[in-house]
């Protein structure tokens, strides 16, 4: 019988596979952001859930993860902006070096 | 009174200012703000020397929940060379920005950023600081490299981010383990709980990768060109020579302090491979560019490689080799950031004097701007690792340490690295020096070609006085398993 945190770490562990194939697998930068969203998402889930101990509830993980996603929401935000810009002088979705394969 | 707080808070401080007020001479401000910076980390830096390492907890809460600052030798070391380089690139930054008023708004508030960022990662004594440290450190560079707006420039931060972030949530879910199976993120107590089994060598194993992608290590080399060779002067000069430096900083943290004993040596010697493959491919890549400055960009992929020998060379030997190893290499990370950043100066000099950054526009341009020329050269001697020069003693040691663990290939990179890193410096002297038609170049400030000039000699004068910064940085009980 599986415990409830390592289900967590499972599907956390599921969710990051996912998202790593679709970031290295798509080309499209909007994508990406998104793909590192999800990614993030399923960090979160292993830090929250694997780090339960004894059926209590630790402050420290739940500390890190609202910082994790502040920070992710900044990134994202950079992402989100150079992007736009990005798109606005050149008209591509893409980087240059991945059009190319 | 306590500096490590004020060395995070006028930071912070001063890049609000400068974003919400930027009516204000904030160029001026700046120098101010870095004049205060130098003297707390100097004040810091002896009273580490004196008094032995000192901790700090931020608004007295303790850890977990609350923040520990420590500095011990290494940090202080770190700090104070830090202080040192921003200065001067701030100071060079303030004559060079004249051409980019618009460029100078976003520069002073990133720069600033970038800078708490810097000190906090030094400061950090716990996983998950280190975690935000970097995030910020990031967000700031990357900025930085997008200042431009044109279309290289964004494409070269998107590529930095992109990267940069993937190898953000490796660390981050490596922390997550390490939480998971010992309950503690603080270093200190991490180093006497880890145990050698397959969940801490994963949740290293993913740190360690996060982190390599986020120091350029070759092959996850490829973002660092376009970023700091695309970049202005003063930004290449600060990511070339303390950017980077910081994830190697925490790498080398994690395996020497808390992993010496978890990670096999075989894994060691994997990442001294990676090194070595980064001194031959960014060798060889300077040699090939005709952009003078993703020359200096590929060097500094080249020279990054040095840094890794330090995981082969201190792992699995004899204590007084990896005493060497660790000295080498903490040494070539101080003379590396003064030369570097003298080299992106100089060569930033250079290209604003000719208005075209290919190698060969720089032809006969050694009777015009002799100066940077100048401390291009005396950087280059250290970057090749020529007596005397802090360079030189960096790899000495280094080399001393190979012959004393009996690892001869490593031997061989090294020397096979200075070549490399001779060929492509003489080629930039063999274009500069020879006689060509007067070209037609605009008048820069001297300002901008003393910057330089100093920063070279700096890099030059630590072969001189290696016994100092090596003194301070041995205070640390930290290293290899606390036996040195």
């Amino acid at each position: 019988m599986m415990s409830t945190d390592l289900w967590f770490a499972v599907v956390g562990a599921l969710i990051i596979a996912m998202a790593l194939f679709t970031f290295i697998r798509h080309t499209h930068l909007l994508r990406r952001i998104l793909a590192f969203n999800i990614m993030g998402s399923g960090v979160f889930l292993i830090m929250v859930g694997l780090a339960q101990h004894d059926q209590q509830t630790d402050p420290v993980p739940q500390a890190l993860v609202l910082t994790g996603i502040v920070v992710a929401v900044s990134a994202t935000a950079l992402a989100l902006i150079i992007f736009r810009r990005f798109y606005k002088a050149s008209g591509q979705t893409q980087l240059d070096e991945d059009t190319e394969q | 009174m306590n500096l490590m707080p004020l060395l995070l808070i006028i930071p912070l401080a001063w890049a609000l200012i400068s974003l919400l007020a930027p009516r204000l001479p904030i160029g001026l401000l700046a120098i101010v703000g870095m004049l205060i910076q130098l003297f707390a980390s100097a004040m810091l830096w002896f009273s580490v020397h004196v008094n032995g390492p000192e901790s700090y907890a931020i608004g007295d809460w303790m850890a977990p929940l609350g923040i520990t600052l420590i500095a011990d030798g290494l940090t202080a070391t770190l700090l104070a060379m830090t202080a040192l380089i921003a200065i001067i690139c701030a100071f060079y930054a303030l004559f060079y920005l004249r051409q980019y008023p618009r460029e100078q708004r976003f520069f002073w508030p990133l720069f600033w950023f970038l800078l708490a960022a810097l000190n906090g990662i030094w400061l950090a004594a716990d996983l998950f600081n280190l975690y935000v440290g970097l995030e910020l450190l990031t967000l700031a560079a990357v900025g930085m490299v997008a200042l431009t707006a044109d279309k290289q420039a964004l494409a070269a931060g998107l590529r930095y981010l992109y990267a940069a972030l993937l190898g953000s949530l490796a660390y981050l879910l490596g922390v997550a383990l390490l939480y998971g199976a010992y309950g503690t993120l603080s270093l200190g107590q991490l180093s006497n709980m880890l145990e050698p089994n397959i969940t801490t060598q994963v949740a290293l194993g993913l740190m360690t990768l996060g982190l390599l992608m986020k120091s350029a290590v070759f092959p996850l080399h490829t973002w660092l060109p376009p970023a700091h060779g695309g970049a202005l002067a003063p930004v290449s000069a600060l990511l070339s020579a303390l950017v980077v430096k910081a994830s190697f900083y925490i790498l080398a943290r994690l395996w020497l302090q808390a992993g010496f004993d978890i990670m096999p040596v075989s894994a060691a010697q994997l990442l001294g491979l990676m090194g070595a493959g980064a001194i031959v491919w960014g060798g060889w890549q300077a040699m090939r560019q005709s952009d003078i400055k993703m020359l200096v960009a590929y060097s500094t992929v080249a020279q990054l490689g040095y840094l890794m020998l330090l995981f082969p060379l201190a792992i699995g030997v004899s204590a007084i080799s990896a005493t060497l190893a660790w000295q080498g290499t903490m040494f070539h990370l101080l003379s590396h950031g003064f030369a570097k950043a003298a080299m992106f100066l100089s060569v930033g000099t250079l290209v604003l004097a000719v208005g075209k950054k290919g190698l060969d526009d720089m032809a006969g341009i050694s009777r015009q701007l002799p100066l940077s020329l100048f401390a291009f050269g005396l950087s280059a001697i250290s970057i090749m690792g020529l007596p005397p020069s802090g360079g030189f003693n960096a790899k000495w040691l280094l080399l001393q340490s190979a012959i004393s663990s009996g690892q001869w290939h490593w031997m061989i990179v090294l020397v096979l690295g200075g070549l490399l890193t001779a060929g492509y410096v003489f080629r930039v002297f063999r274009i500069s020096f020879v006689d060509g038609p007067p070209t037609d170049i605009k008048p820069t400030p001297l300002p901008l070609e003393l910057s330089a000039l100093l920063l070279a000699v700096i890099a030059i004068g630590l072969g001189f006085v290696s016994s100092w910064p090596l003194a301070s940085m041995s205070v640390t009980e930290l290293l290899p398993g606390g036996s040195l």
